[in-house]
């Protein structure tokens, strides 16, 4: 049996301790928000937070979680940090195909928790692990540095010469 | 990609428009098929609401199904703001829906539904403005019969019909009166300048889904949707083309959760109730190979073939004096290699499916709905009615999830027909990136020439690579006296003023399945093309951009596009030192773009570090979008350009994760930005155009930086 919590619930599992929590996640507790990319902690797709750190959980077996909180896509938003880091995503309309923005959004909101306002070297460190194949870094940029109150305009009403 | 057009114009069509009786109320809008086929018969039921193109709820709500698959490209915005253009409706109460597989939903010019050659907005530009014309004009009906006034007296905006003396109706209220009315035969689209959506910069219908973790995928399909799913996972041939010969699955069976052991004609499945539990027995079993009936490919040997072949003239594509290039002042020759490439989308390959006794159904992110659904058909002795295909957010695609010989779906049905359970198909990302279907290696050849003048004057050009449409049902239609179109298109279709333009290919067997990459024969030729008009214009001693421009006199267009983007560019204005810039121009499906790369090479590393493009996509629909996908093709094209490659030895692909197969990161990430030329009258491609400008814009830079050409992909400084 091991405890650990999931967005807040509690969590009492028999499943076998070896399965990376991305796939108890995905299969046990139907959470499909957090997705497949690689299997390997490559691409940054299956990104959750483990007692807040950002952590690749098709790389994390259920056995390492004994005691921890972890947080998903479904319920970042409950926190204000994750709140401002989706309303960025929507300002600037970040998403293209959507599926590696879950991951994303996840270490873009553990980077504004330990950096207020980053820099693009911090934003490249903290970023580089998440792979989008859509080509969506730039907003993804820019989107980070609008939720920590930095200068990216939204895209309301962006002129035909979008700069990114 | 060209594919042949069918007669059958969007404007042609409106007459087959209907309105049926919507369960729960309010207008639907749906096509009429020709009589006699049953789907038509079956639209007089209660309810077609799956099938219609649009639904007014008695609330307000506008409903657009989204006949084309959105990976990423933006339709589930972009169609839904033709409709509501002409509807006149509060875009803020416009929701969109993937339309499953039906013949009403079939793309206007393909005569099938699917979503390839940059053409869901193009196709759908008439009939879904259509759409929403015909709608607007069953509500105004309505609401002039209730005020007995005459609809001519009648305006919309923002949802609401508005009458004479300040009368006033909602689209929401009128919708059960507008449903039971005939619907017009002919309606007016509005003057381009009278446009209110169309053109403004719109913000994604799909991105609050995609932020909050809602939005379904197809991998997304779990035991909550669809009960007692179960997950399989295939363990294929290690050469493409080999067969099992024997089978171990004593192992495997008692591993927990596992429920069946499956044979299938491409491999063995395993399947069982949770993805762990199938990934740990698929890479249990023991399987012993048939490895006769595999292609023993070796890239390193099928390179040196082609280079061979490349020296011989192949089949012509394209008659030209070759005599003429005697007559040159100066003459250059290329020679380039491209290789095998391989998607790589983020979510990999999955299709869920159910097959019953009599029916069967599916959920994936299809391109190719038609196709995949008729090929379930006949896999399993159905008819396509038989087999309902519900189409599924696909996290990317480009081009692999339109795949002609349907292999990810078949695969599917074939094991949920054997376990006789739901079962959902998933590809580990080794699984996707060894799968073949890529785009294939090529070789080219290219010697041409400028006279004293500096006016080009002959280009020799041979093509060596396999087809794309061999062995798929366009072949018959697309590949003419040996000649598969998109092997060499970008070429023999080039703008420039080539007199005596002589191209020939060679069509070779690779044994390594091939498939179109977002832009097709595009990916090569344009980087063919256009690195040779950079050397040609450096032998003519002219700059890059005043040389093409003096070879684009008959597409004022295309000259536009290139010196907007040089302009932009500050093409010509000194740059820091080690840093320099590098020119490229291509048109295709049916737009035109322009790319300036800023290259400085780091670490003996190559980096990109700024690109300025322009593109003329015709009237821009949806300017946010389309900036998006000019950025999202640069980089896919870029990430191609400095590590796409996939090797084979001995049959054996050699990458298998993002460890050997790097994809563009974004710590690697250029300045993009993304100019829209103005005043077109119609649109045409934005999904892909951006893509083929890239590779030699970047060579271009790394010529002028270095001294050197680099005419093999991907760039090794």
């Amino acid at each position: 049996m091991i405890r650990f919590s999931v967005n807040g619930e509690r969590i009492e599992t028999t499943v076998a301790a070896d399965t990376p929590l991305l796939w108890f996640l995905r299969d046990n507790l139907q959470l499909t928000g957090t997705k497949y990319g690689c299997g390997m902690a490559l691409c940054g797709a299956c990104t959750v937070h483990i007692d807040n750190q950002p952590m690749r959980s098709c790389s994390t077996p259920l056995s390492a979680l004994a005691g921890k909180r972890i947080t998903t896509i479904e319920s970042i938003g409950s926190s204000a940090i994750g709140k401002k880091v989706q309303a960025a995503w929507i300002a600037l309309d970040v998403v293209q195909c959507g599926y590696c923005q879950s991951g994303q959004i996840m270490s873009a909101t553990a980077l504004l928790t330990k950096t207020k306002i980053p820099n693009d070297e911090q934003i490249d460190e903290a970023m580089a692990g998440n792979i989008c194949r859509c080509g969506t870094y730039n907003r993804v940029r820019a989107a980070i540095k609008l939720a920590a109150g930095g200068t990216a305009s939204p895209a309301k009403n962006p002129p035909a010469k979008l700069k990114t | 990609m060209i594919l042949p057009h069918s007669p059958s114009d969007p404007i042609s069509r409106r007459r087959f428009l209907k309105s049926s009786a919507a369960l729960g109320g309010g207008l639907v809008i749906g096509f009429v098929l020709p009589s006699g086929n049953k789907l038509a018969a079956a639209q007089n039921a209660p309810s077609v609401s799956p099938n219609a193109f649009l639904r007014i709820a008695r609330d307000g709500a506008v409903t657009v199904q989204v006949k084309h698959l959105e990976f990423g490209q933006g339709v589930m915005t972009s169609l839904p703001m033709l409709v509501a253009e002409e509807l006149d409706c509060d875009w803020s109460k416009v929701r969109a829906e993937l339309a499953p597989a039906a013949p009403q939903f079939v793309h206007t010019m393909f005569g099938m539904q699917m979503t390839g050659g940059s053409s869901s907005v193009v196709n759908s530009w008439l009939q879904l403005r259509n759409v929403g014309a015909t709608a607007r004009a069953m509500l105004i009906t309505a609401a002039a019969d209730g005020w007995k006034v005459k609809p001519a007296d009648c305006l919309t905006k923002d949802g609401y019909v508005l009458g004479p003396n300040g009368r006033r109706e909602s689209y929401g209220n009128l919708s059960d009166a507008a449903n039971a009315l005939a619907v017009p035969l002919k309606v007016a689209l509005k003057d381009a300048k009278d446009f209110k959506i169309i053109g403004k910069p719109t913000k994604r219908i799909d991105a609050p889904a995609k932020v909050d973790g809602s939005a379904l995928f197809g991998i997304d399909v779990t035991a909550k949707m669809l009960p007692n799913l179960h997950t399989a996972l295939v363990l294929r041939p290690p050469i493409f083309g080999a067969r099992v010969k024997k089978l171990n699955a004593e192992k495997v069976k008692n591993i927990a959760g596992v429920s069946h052991v499956v044979q299938i004609s491409n491999g063995v499945a395993v399947v069982a109730k949770t993805f762990w539990a199938a990934k740990l027995a698929r890479d249990a079993l023991v399987v012993e190979w048939n490895l006769e009936a595999g292609a023993t490919t070796t890239t390193s040997e099928l390179k040196t073939r082609y280079q061979m072949l490349a020296k011989q003239a192949g089949v012509v594509a394209k008659m030209g004096n070759t005599e003429a290039l005697k007559t040159a002042a100066k003459t250059v020759t290329g020679e380039y290699t491209v290789p095998f490439l391989a998607h790589a989308a983020m979510e990999p390959l999955n299709c869920t499916v159910v097959v019953k006794t009599d029916r069967a159904e599916i959920w994936v992110g299809s391109q190719f709905q038609t196709g995949d659904q008729a090929a379930a058909a006949k896999f399993l002795g159905f008819k396509p009615e038989q087999v309902t295909l519900n189409t599924m957010l696909a996290g990317g695609g480009f081009g692999r999830r339109a795949n002609p010989v349907s292999d990810y779906i078949l695969e599917a049905v074939e094991i949920a027909r054997e376990a006789k359970v739901p079962v959902k198909t998933v590809w580990t990302r080794e699984d996707d990136m060894r799968g073949g279907y890529y785009r294939p290696m090529y070789v080219h050849r290219v010697t041409a020439g400028v006279d004293a003048a500096g006016k080009i004057v002959g280009w020799d050009h041979t093509t060596v690579g396999q087809s794309i449409m061999a062995g798929t049902p366009f072949e018959a239609m697309m590949v003419e006296n040996g000649i598969d179109p998109t092997s060499v298109e970008g070429i023999v279709d080039s703008r420039y003023d080539i007199p005596n333009m002589h191209a020939t290919l060679h069509t070779t067997q690779s044994g390594v399945p091939g498939l179109w990459w977002r832009s097709v024969g595009h990916t090569h030729t344009a980087f063919v093309m256009e690195t040779m008009m950079d050397d040609l214009a450096r032998a003519a001693g002219r700059d890059a951009v005043a040389f093409r421009q003096e070879h684009l006199s008959k597409h004022p267009r295309i000259a536009k596009v290139l010196a907007t983007a040089a302009e932009k560019a500050d093409w010509g204005k000194p740059l820091p030192k080690g840093v320099a810039r590098g020119i490229a121009v291509h048109e295709s499906f049916g737009s035109v773009c322009a790319q300036v790369a800023e290259v400085s090479i780091e670490n003996g590393k190559v980096r990109v570090r700024r690109v300025v493009a322009a593109i003329d996509c015709g009237l821009a629909v949806n300017p946010l979008t389309i900036v998006a996908q000019v950025e999202s093709a640069i980089t896919y094209g870029l990430s191609a350009a400095l590590y796409g490659e996939v090797t084979l030895k001995e049959g054996v692909v050699q990458q298998s994760n993002f460890h050997d197969y790097p994809v563009l990161l974004i710590s690697a990430m250029p300045k993009v930005e993304v100019h829209i030329i103005p005043g077109g009258i119609v649109p045409t491609g934005v999904g892909e155009p951006g893509t083929p400008p890239i590779a030699p814009a970047v060579s271009n830079a790394l010529m002028a930086l270095t001294g050197k050409r680099l005419t093999e992909l991907p760039f090794k400084v």
